[in-house]
Order: C-alpha cells, then structure tokens, then sequence
C-alpha cells in the first residue's frame, strides 16, 4: 500500500493549453448507461458484502431488476429521442442471461465499456491471475455479443486493486472511468500502453443524486443542468482550460422510474437545445482528447 | 493474496434469470392489459397497519419503524398508533370521498386488537391483504421453514376470522422474503403477493407449491421512501406521484394497461400537517380521465382475464 498512487501528473485548472471539441462546441456530454447484472445469491468476497441483507435481499435485487424488464426500455428511448448515445458500462454476464438489452444498446449505436462479469463480484482480493481472467472474459464477451472491441473499464461496483490500471491498459483499453479528480481526460501513468481517464462522475451519478444526496427528481434534473451551464461556459472562457467533460452516470432502474423519467427528459432537451454540447461517446472523447495531445 | 477460485465460476451464467422464479419479460413486449371502462392507468392504494410489540424482536431482524430507544419506548409506541387511530382515517376518508376501494395490507395483530377496524374496512369495500402477525413478524433467512409456514398461517387466520373473507394477497414486513416464502405463499393458497419491485404490471411466478402472481408495489413511490428516508416534503411526494401518473398514461396510450402504486403508512402521511397535500393528490388523481382506482385483487382479476 502505498500513501500517494501516482495516478497522474498534477494539472492545476489555470493556465492549462486548451482543449477544442468539434465544431467550437464548449462541453463534451456523454452519458453512461449501467446495464448491470446483480446475481440473487453471489458468493462472498471477503473484502465487501454483496447485499445488505441475507440472501435473498428481495428489494435490492428486484429493484435492479426492474432496470431490464422496464427501466432500460424507457431511458434508452428518451436517450434515443434526444440525441443521447449510450457509452455503457456493462456487467458482461448481461449478455449470457439477457442478451435482449445488450441488443437494443448495440442496435442504438451505443459503445461497450466493462463494468466486470457482474455487479455482485468484486476485484477486492483478487491475484494478478484472476484480474487478468475478468479482463479477458469481458473482452471475450462483449466481443461475441456485440462485435464491439471494449475501450474502457469501469471496476465493477468500483472495486479496484492497485494493479488493474496497469493491467486494463497492458491488454489495450484506453479508457478508465475510476478517476474523478478532473473535468477534462487526463493520461494515467500506466507500466505500458496507454490509459486515458475520462471524467465520469459521481457526484452526479444518479446513485449519488437519489440515494446520497436524496434528491427529489426534480432536484436531480435541476442539478444535472447547473452542472451542464457551469461547464458549458467555463469551456467557452477565453482564459479558460477549453473544452469541458460532463458525464451523466445512469441506472436505469432508478432513472427509469416513472416518477423519475419525465424531469430527466426535460435535461436531455435541454442539454440539446443549448447549441454548446458536443453530444458524444466515450471513445470518441478520448479520441478527440488525445489528437490535441500529439 | 488471491480470491477463492470458485469466485470466478459463475454456475447461473445462462440464458435467463440466474434463478428459476420467472422467466425474463420486457414490459414493453407483452400483450397489451386492458383495465374495465379502457382506464389507462390503475391506481393501487396499500395502506399498511402494523402493530408494534413495545419489546422488538431482532429475529431476523427489527422490522422498519420499530422501537428504538431504551425500554419503555413510549415514543415510537404511541406515534404508531397515532397511524392506527387517527391517520388510518383520515386516509380512508381521503380515499372514500373519491369513491375509490383500496388495500389495506394488515398484521394479524390489528384483527385481533381492533375489529372495529377490520368492519369499517369490510363496510368500505376495501380489501384486506395479510401482512405478517405483528411487526416483530419479519421474514428472511434464518427463520426455519416451519416458523415461516406457522407465521403466514396464523396471519391468514386472524385476518379471516375477524373478517370473514381468507386474504387473497400477502406483503411481507419491509418486502423481506426468504428462499422458501415463494412456495410457502401459493401453499398457503395465497393468489398474489406485493413483495418483489422489479415490474409495473403483474406477473406470474412459479414456485414448487404452484404458481402466485407477483403484484409489485413500488417501494421508491412509497410514503416511508420519499419522506421518512429520503426526507423530502409532502408536497415534493404529490409533485413525484403527479409526475408518475402523467408518464404512465402517457405510455398507456403507446402500450397498454399500466400500474401506480401508492404504498402508504398511516404514521407518516396521516399527520395533519400533511394530509391537506394528500387529499388534493387523491383529489387531483381521482379527476384524471384515465384513472382507475382499485384494490390489488381488482388489479389481479382484470390482469388475469385480459392475459
């Protein structure tokens, strides 16, 4: 263990060489859809419990449910209706049980990034040998299910171990979203390749809006448009850092709730109608990102 | 250090459920559901009436809402029953001023202390649905299978004989099941239980003792949700119920048939301070051209015949 990671190098917020997205625009928006799988009666990792409760903890396991039989259907078509690809971070045991939602991602145009084999297994503890085996399996997985070569890696239910941004970046990803110290990609020291870290966020993660901060909807939708107003025009600041990230972290089965949807669509027809969002996938943000870097 | 190699076996890594209760359904793919009168949204109203034993019991574990300090509590105790006396009322007036029949989700218990309750639930047409003994009546692993079918009967009995009717619906204390409630719930003979919220229609489980349908009761539309925990206004509650409505009938027409819970305590929401709000929402609900107000059994009946 070790006090300081030496994730990156440090980057204060002034005097940074800007960043240009495409067509002027001041903010990059991408939204990253959690399409996950949450098994009834996982085994026990020794670092972290899987459910509050004794198996079966019927509420937390339905609820997530909820976002494959219902909740996916209702976001996915909001997103579709405004504009809104899905970068998704995906439990790659999805598309075993329930390819039918893998499909609708990869019919949407979306792009895969790994969220682990499923939400209830976590890296906590794990040998070099067994991460490498989750990175694999999930390359090999999404491979098969959707063509798609995954870029990126979001630790499942953001378990780490200090080796996974070496390991991520040794097998090819470009992107992590694990790192939340910045509003714009910043490269990550890695041992070989290399690994870009794309804002993703937490803070508003609907997760965080709707079970930290136990915001009504509205609150939630209100607060997803400050973020985008404030990074839409610090990214268009003459002395500023340039083009801005903002990330808007789904679950559909708390998202996609009837009370829940209708204000969240009022922030994608805002966020569309602004003129200043590059509305785009991870990839294609990190591609962007690192042109400018040479 | 390394993870016990059977960490990465992932046996249920299969088409399908990685359980054999039901098979995966999109909503939005299924046979459209047709309510009487081609209402577009069935509204479903569960009060639940809980007695609180003034000694909790922590096995399996303490049901929400329970005692919390130092015997004697008298605190919690009484503003329970609060719920039990007042706020149950002014919730059934809420509701009968609108002509709607809803269900109250009861512990054995109330039977048994109350009748004057159960008849005035049977005279108002509402449905009883049996919700466990009394609150130290929890269910999850732990409890033996025997303990678990005597709980559910003994539930059933008291509910029965003080009105007259055998409960068709079953919620457990805080949704918590165990791996045997399923099948002890259609063995039981029970049509349908509230317990799992991964839907917004009714669907169909099968279990070794049978089938029962599943009538999933939104636990984030719920008053103890949205105010105790999340501890946001009674006002901000009508605005999200509000907004509920308005999305589902809105796919009611795109779709089929769709489903709002209002899952109440009568504890929380039957306090003055906020029942003004709640009966302008009933109020508002009721004026709604495609709202049908009914009881789970109502729901269960019309569901069952248009599927």
């Amino acid at each position: 263990m070790t006090p300081d990671p030496q994730l990156y190098t440090f980057s204060a917020w002034r005097g940074r060489r800007k960043i240009r997205w495409p067509e002027g625009k001041s903010c990059a928006v991408w939204v990253a859809p959690n399409l996950e799988y949450y098994e009834l009666d996982p085994p026990a990792n020794p670092h972290r419990k899987s459910w509050a409760k004794p198996h079966p903890d019927v509420v937390g396991y339905a609820h997530r449910d909820h976002a494959n039989r219902v909740g996916h259907w209702r976001m996915a078509d909001v997103m579709t209706r405004h504009g809104f690809p899905g970068s998704v971070s995906l439990s790659v045991a999805l598309c075993d049980h329930i390819p039918e939602v893998v499909e609708d991602a990869r019919q949407r145009g979306w792009e895969f990034f790994s969220h682990g084999i499923y939400n209830t297994r976590y890296s906590y503890g794990m040998d070099e040998a067994q991460e490498r085996a989750i990175i694999e399996d999930s390359i090999a997985t999404v491979e098969r299910a959707t063509g798609q070569r995954i870029r990126g890696w979001l630790a499942p239910a953001l378990t780490h171990t200090p080796r996974t941004l070496d390991l991520i970046a040794e097998y090819g990803l470009d992107y992590t979203c694990d790192l939340y110290h910045d509003d714009q990609p910043t490269d990550v020291k890695v041992k070989s390749g290399r690994l870009t870290a794309i804002p993703y966020s937490l803070e508003v993660n609907d997760h965080y809006g709707f079970f930290i901060y136990n915001m009504s909807p509205r609150d939630y939708a209100d607060t997803l448009i400050r973020q985008f107003e404030r990074l839409a025009s610090e990214g268009e600041r003459e002395d500023g850092p340039g083009g801005t990230v903002m990330c808007i972290p789904l679950h559909s089965y708390l998202i996609g709730q009837p009370h829940r949807i209708g204000p969240f669509e009022e922030v994608l027809r805002h966020i569309a109608a602004d003129g200043r969002a590059w509305i785009a996938t991870a990839g294609e943000i990190v591609d962007a990102w690192r042109e400018q870097q040479g | 250090m390394s993870l016990d190699p059977s960490y990465l076996e992932y046996p249920h890594r299969r088409l399908g459920m990685d359980h054999k209760l039901y098979p995966y359904s999109n909503l939005f793919q299924r046979p459209p559901v047709q309510w009487p009168g081609e209402k577009s949204v069935a509204i479903w109203p569960v009060i639940c009436l809980e007695w609180f034993p003034m000694v909790p019991s922590d096995t399996p574990f303490r049901a929400p809402g329970h005692m919390q300090t130092a015997y004697p509590d008298y605190r919690h105790y009484t503003a329970r029953e609060y719920g039990t006396r007042i706020g149950l009322f002014r919730l059934l007036d809420a509701f009968e001023a609108v002509g709607a029949r809803i269900s109250v989700a009861c512990n054995g218990a109330i039977a048994d202390r109350y009748p004057a309750i159960i008849e005035a639930l049977v005279k108002g047409g509402h449905e009883i649905v049996a919700h466990s003994t009394d609150m130290n009546g929890t269910i999850a692993s732990g409890l033996a299978e025997a303990d678990e079918r005597a709980l559910i009967a003994a539930s059933l009995d008291a509910l029965e004989k003080a009105s007259g009717t055998r409960p068709r619906g079953w919620l457990s204390i805080a949704r918590s099941q165990s791996f045997a409630t399923p099948h002890l719930l259609a063995e039981a003979g029970l049509d349908y239980m509230c317990d799992w919220v991964n839907d917004e229609l009714p669907y169909a489980m099968t279990t070794e003792a049978g089938g029962i349908v599943n009538m999933p009761l939104n636990h984030e539309l719920s008053d103890r949700q949205i105010i105790n925990v999340q501890q946001q206004s009674v006002d901000s509650y009508a605005t999200q119920m509000r907004d509920a409505y308005g999305w589902l009938a809105h796919e009611a027409e795109a779709h089929s048939g769709r489903m709002l819970p209002m899952h109440l305590t009568p504890y929380i929401m039957g306090l003055p301070y906020r029942i003004d709000a709640f009966e302008a929402l009933v109020r508002w609900l009721a004026e709604q051209p495609g709202a049908w107000f009914a009881t789970g059994s109502e729901i269960l009946d019309s569901w069952s015949a248009s599927t």
